[in-house]
């Protein structure tokens, strides 16, 4: 066992994060001088069925497309400190990622960076359909789901990553894996765990949870003017995990950076996305946070006490992205006098000429445009009010393209066809995705890693 | 002792999750002192009334007393979810302020843990006005 805590520093929470976030990261990381590890969490629900669909048109695409912009600024630093990175930039082409980092490398003159790729999250190939097919009994059309799905990918876990950081990598890239995993692995990694170390496995995925939103716990997504105020928003610093042999964390950020670390942005960042507390589930533990505290050390220091765990499931969570229908969006502005009215007779217009292609969600931004429901019953029942500045927006789902297409059409003629006054109209259309969950018995989802052959 | 009626965002914060076409709202008291105000009348019961509109098929209340928190599971709140609803808002991240709108009773002695200030107080014409939808 080391007694040296790991450092874990977290750059990026979703694919697009701010490029410019690592370089503090790895400033602290470089000044502390201990082990550490940089992760960037890129891969939301829906960017992996985005960067499969990228892979279809180029097939050396389908990775994070920011990915050269994300390491540029600290590859260098990173190789000559010994700072491994993690991530799952990898999306749904691991092997191109893996490829583009190398080819970066050489162009910044590094010597070759010993690059791993872990596989078997993904599940869109021919030979696993029967795996799916099983998963998806429950669901009528599931022979419908297989045929024209665009990918399907299991939440894999930290497993092959702590092994290929065990050979020797000094990058990780991996497609879809559970992304407290990225910080678990590295802790297996460096202390050595055993695989059925239930508590401290959980408590390294508790900072795992708390890492992977980027900012999300060090002050983004946290301000209100007058309830939460948070100093330097514009540059918030992203978070740092100490994470100490027993698994627990202290959660800090890079000396002059901006946000805050308190009690109270750990809290949020700790319930986010947790449905039961005593059952978070993930592929390498089953974390219980029933029992946990947050204990302010120092400004901008918060250590994660009292996260037990369970026994991992027996199963992996599989989503399933499927090519189905159009969204059509259109916006067009009335402002001033009797505005509201104005907007909500378009409505009316839009509701009438494109009734029979089915449900038109309706919306009065600046009136009322983001708590209400799909159905309209919220806006149903607000009384007509006096709004001076009013957004229309409607959209609509349909499964043919032309029939989507009357949308964009109808909104652009309330130019010369609607109520007095409109302007500003916008409109789009894009391919809907649409995503099922599953469970496949972890047993059948093998994983590895191999290291990239160099060129 | 007198008491007054609050927006529950002036006694707590919270954030919202969304996965699938399910949403967690967390509900963390701003003081220790504050939690057992939000135990009593922060229920399940009026959660789900105040999404009453999204239709929740199920509203779960977990209680974790050590972090003077709770956590709000909301089944099938999110018109279908991230990659089917018609909402602009379709991860449904606006819904937390939604439920601090609600409205609690906070007497006199621990009005000073409120946050935000006292123009922020619900009196009877504003209440019925913050009640809807």
């Amino acid at each position: 066992m080391d007694d040296v805590p790991l450092r874990i520093g977290c750059a990026a929470g979703f694919s697009g994060d701010r490029t410019d976030a690592a370089a503090p990261v790895v400033d602290a990381l470089v000044a502390g001088g201990g082990p550490a590890v940089l992760i960037f969490e890129t891969l939301a629900e829906r960017t992996l069925a985005l960067a499969q669909l990228a892979r279809r048109l180029d097939d050396d695409a389908g990775f994070e497309p920011l990915l050269a912009d994300l390491l540029r600024p600290v590859l260098e630093r990173c190789l000559r400190h010994r700072i491994r990175i993690v991530s799952n930039f990898g999306a749904a082409n691991p092997q191109g990622a893996a490829r583009r980092i190398a080819a970066l490398a050489r162009e910044l003159g590094l010597p070759e960076p010993r690059i791993a790729v872990v596989a078997g999250d993904d599940l869109s190939a021919e030979a696993c359909r029967p795996l799916l097919a099983g998963a998806l009994k429950d669901v009528s059309d599931s022979a419908e789901v297989t045929r024209t799905m665009v990918c399907a990918n299991a939440y894999i876990g930290a497993e092959p990553i702590a092994d290929a950081l065990l050979a020797g990598a000094d990058i990780v890239v991996t497609g879809r894996v559970a992304d407290p995993s990225l910080t678990v692995g590295p802790a297996l990694a460096h202390f050595g765990w055993a695989r059925n170390d239930w508590d401290r496995l959980a408590r390294a995925t508790m900072a795992g949870h708390l890492l992977e939103c980027g900012a999300q716990v060090s002050g983004g997504y946290y301000a209100d003017p007058g309830y939460k105020d948070i100093p330097d928003l514009a540059h918030v610093g992203y978070p740092i995990a100490e994470i100490d042999r027993d698994g627990h964390c202290t959660i800090t950020k890079p000396p002059g950076t901006g946000g805050r670390i308190d009690e109270h942005t750990v809290k949020e960042q700790l319930l986010y996305e947790v449905h039961d507390p005593a059952a978070y589930l993930t592929p390498d533990v089953v974390a219980d946070l029933r029992q946990a505290r947050v204990v302010e050390l120092a400004p901008n220091r918060v250590r994660l006490e009292g996260v037990r765990g369970h026994a991992r499931p027996a199963t992996l969570k599989v989503n399933v992205f499927r090519e189905q229908g159009w969204l059509a969006e259109g916006e067009i502005s009335y402002a001033g006098a009797r505005a509201e009215a104005r907007a909500r007779l378009a409505g009316e217009v839009l509701r009438e000429r494109l009734a029979p292609l089915g449900k038109l969600r309706i919306d009065l931004i600046g009136a009322g445009s983001v708590l209400g429901d799909d159905d309209g019953r919220w806006l149903a029942a607000q009384a007509p009010g006096e709004a001076r500045d009013v957004r229309l927006r409607v959209a609509l789902i349909h499964a043919d393209r032309a029939e989507a297409e009357r949308l964009p059409r109808e909104v652009t003629a309330l130019y010369t066809c609607g109520p007095a006054g409109g302007g500003g109209v916008r409109t789009g259309l894009r391919q809907r995705l649409s995503t099922l969950s599953c469970f496949v018995p972890r047993d059948d989802v093998p994983t590895r890693f191999s290291f990239l052959s160099p060129p | 002792m007198s008491r007054s009626t609050v927006p529950l965002h002036r006694a707590a914060h919270g954030r919202t999750g969304d996965k699938g076409n399910r949403s967690n709202i967390s509900v963390i008291a701003w003081h220790a002192e504050l939690w057992p105000l939000l135990v009593a009348q922060v229920t399940q019961e009026r959660v789900a009334g105040q999404f009453e509109h999204r239709r929740p098929t199920r509203v779960t209340r977990h209680l974790l007393p050590g972090l003077h928190a709770m956590n709000f599971v909301l089944d099938d709140v999110l018109d279908g979810g991230v990659n089917d609803a018609l909402n602009l808002d379709s991860h449904g991240k606006a819904l937390a302020f939604l439920l601090l709108d609600l409205p609690i009773e906070v007497p006199d002695d621990l009005r000073h843990h409120l946050v935000g200030t006292d123009a922020d107080i619900l009196d009877p014409p504003n209440l019925e006005r913050r009640l809807a939808p």
